[in-house]
């Protein structure tokens, strides 16, 4: 398969090293950053809404629960923000040498992917101080990664051909990701919400993703797509994701050829 | 040349334009503006059928003005740019860059960003780490490698970007213009890889300006003009149309300005005549002849007239007799120079009794040589003949 050519690994790793090293140049805490943002972002989300608004109230380890879905929630718009922006912010790139333009937008997937990881072991982390039993099922968190990852990734792609020719491109979607952290269930829970709205919720992939991370993690009175629709139906949040890789990559593959003379 | 003729790259009638909307559509509105105005899309044909087979072993060059599409028929050789229509062979690794230190990150290391331009390049770590040493020795960096690249001087930069490029090399090497850049010693050192390429029969496509280069090192060169080939053959012939190309185009630009360039404070003007023949274009040998005037109630007491080569050599510096200088307001300087090939100006400047410039004239008139046959030398190179003898 040539995308595994030692040629573009060699390119992917030096690229995604280059990033790891100089995201965080000049801060005294450097990498801890990837740490504290979430975490910070954690705090004060737990705080609003444990005693501001309780909306997470009768919700089993409700810290972990929601330290769950930030995380997942968080690596969504890095992922996606940095995916789109990856071709233009390589434009000296592109525009002088004939490396596969498809790992500019992997690597910045995966430098998020990094994040990721750090941050689900903040959670693991999060779960046993809360007394969440530490059992098999946390190893079914590696598919689901898996999953949020192609996702991101075939977003990534569209958006970021998409960038190249339309600047408007990261307005709207930072307009989609303010609109997705609220139809998303991150900081409430599906149970406060009627029952026979669930199922629209699962459209959203990223629903079902943190559902599902949570119900492996946390607890599994999490509602999960798979709870929820009984029928055929229950691939769709997978349907979704595989529209936006399928058409995310055809397009960006269509496009790449002229980056170089758009950017 | 004659028992190796495998073809490393073959260009195929390759054309390739660029769409230039008036508006660029970069945002939805503007998109929408346009679609509902139906503005036309005016497209900038910049390679029209180009076709032409570098061979391996071959040190070949791409020549043309500036705005010709060499640079853009190397892009798309490079695999930057997809052609609109026709196709490029390779039979080959390529080195796919057009720029020295492609990729390079400033808050990095200097070791790492060897590393990070290898990949770009098409080398792994191992592969890099083999032969890391020879390129920090090439550049001369050893005790910047772990520095950050943004603390490197531009020149120091450049070194460790063509150390790299030189020492990570492909079947196939492209360089544009790098001869421009670094101090003196290190353009030798250059000069010295290309010459251990030219030895080793390495394939290298170079895009120069430089016509020294080209007649030095290349075996073979094309001339681009207007997006055409318009000449391919050996480096002399086509070395010497593009100095008349360029001299063409000089003449013309510039044969109004040097009327104004003869005001100056002093009156000073130099008109230039070549002896018998019309026009600029000599033979090496030719007599030509250049009159200076100057108004006479502003005599000077001093005149330098120096000899240019357009590339910048400075050949030669005359100081013009003027022993009884209140009674003239010209003088001719008369010369049969036996020069090489390439575009030559004069340049004049006049000083008063304190030493003080009084008037100049830069970039006064210029000529050039395009044949360089001398009686009895035979075949010559080089800047101007010498006489000599053989035995």
């Amino acid at each position: 398969m040539k995308y595994l050519h030692p040629r573009n690994r060699a390119i992917l790793r030096e690229m995604v090293i280059t990033d790891f090293k100089v995201r965080y140049q000049n801060s005294v805490l450097g990498y801890m950053w990837s740490l504290l943002k979430p975490l910070f972002l954690f705090a004060i989300l737990y705080i609003v809404f444990t005693y501001i608004i309780p909306l997470g109230k009768g919700i089993v380890h409700y810290p972990v629960y929601l330290l769950t879905g930030i995380v997942f929630w968080n690596f969504f718009v890095e992922s996606t923000v940095l995916g789109a922006g990856s071709v233009v912010s390589r434009a000296s790139l592109i525009r002088k040498i004939s490396i596969p333009r498809y790992l500019v937008v992997i690597s910045s997937s995966l430098s998020a992917l990094i994040n990721l990881g750090l941050g689900l072991i903040v959670v693991f982390i999060f779960a046993l101080f809360n007394g969440v039993m530490p059992t098999l099922s946390w190893l079914l968190i590696i598919p689901i990664i898996l999953e949020v990852f192609v996702f991101t990734l075939g977003l990534s792609f569209l958006l970021a051909a998409l960038y190249v020719k339309f600047r408007d491109v990261t307005y709207i979607w930072e307009i989609v990701l303010q609109a997705g952290f609220y139809a998303t269930p991150i900081i409430y829970s599906l149970k406060s919400i009627p029952e026979q709205y669930h199922k629209w919720f699962f459209l959203n992939p990223m629903a079902q993703i943190i559902q599902d991370a949570r119900y492996v993690v946390v607890t599994n009175t999490s509602i999960t797509v798979w709870s929820t629709i009984h029928s055929l139906a229950v691939v769709m949040p997978f349907i979704v994701i595989l529209l936006f890789v399928a058409t995310g990559s055809y397009y960006f593959k269509r496009r790449s050829k002229y980056f170089a003379e758009d950017i | 040349m004659a028992e190796n003729t495998e073809v490393a790259v073959s260009i195929k009638d390759i054309h390739k334009e660029f769409i230039l909307p008036q508006h660029k559509n970069s945002t939805f509105k503007q998109t929408v503006v346009n679609i509902v105005k139906q503005n036309k899309k005016v497209t900038q044909k910049v390679l029209d059928g180009i076709s032409f087979d570098v061979n391996k072993g071959d040190f070949f060059g791409i020549v043309g003005r500036n705005g010709s599409g060499k640079s853009t028929l190397l892009k798309l050789i490079a695999g930057v740019y997809t052609p609109t229509a026709g196709g490029i062979e390779l039979h080959g690794g390529l080195t796919p860059f057009v720029e020295l230190g492609v990729g390079f990150n400033p808050e990095l290391s200097g070791r790492d960003n060897v590393y990070l331009n290898g990949a770009l390049l098409g080398f792994g770590r191992k592969q890099m780490a083999e032969i890391y040493d020879e390129i920090v020795d090439f550049a001369e960096l050893e005790q910047f490698m772990d520095q950050k690249l943004k603390n490197y001087s531009s020149g120091m930069q450049v070194r460790l970007a063509f150390s790299i490029a030189i020492m990570a090399k492909n079947e196939i090497l492209i360089f544009d213009e790098v001869l421009a850049v670094g101090d003196e010693a290190f353009q030798r050192k250059c000069l010295d890889v290309f010459e251990k390429y030219k030895s080793e029969r390495q394939t290298v496509i170079i895009v120069t300006h430089n016509m020294e280069t080209v007649r030095r090192f290349c075996n073979r060169v094309v001339l681009i003009n207007d997006g055409k080939v318009q000449d391919i053959g050996g480096p002399r012939e086509v070395a010497d149309k593009y100095s008349k190309l360029n001299q063409d185009e000089i003449d013309r630009s510039e044969e109004a300005k040097y009327s104004q360039v003869q005001s100056s404070p002093i009156g000073l003007s130099a008109a230039f005549k070549g002896g018998k023949k019309s026009g600029n274009n000599f033979s090496s040998g030719d007599e030509i002849e250049l009159h200076v005037k100057w108004s006479p109630e502003h005599t000077p007491s001093r005149m330098l007239i120096n000899l240019y080569k357009r590339t910048g050599e400075y050949l030669l510096g005359l100081a013009a007799p003027l022993e009884n200088p209140k009674s003239r307001s010209e003088i001719t300087l008369k010369m049969s120079p036996q020069l090489g090939l390439g575009n030559y100006f004069f340049t004049v400047e006049a000083y008063n009794e304190k030493g003080n410039l009084i008037g100049d004239i830069y970039h006064a008139p210029g000529f050039t040589i395009l044949k360089a046959d001398i009686k009895g030398m035979g075949e010559w190179n080089g800047l101007f003949a010498i006489e000599h003898t053989w035995e």
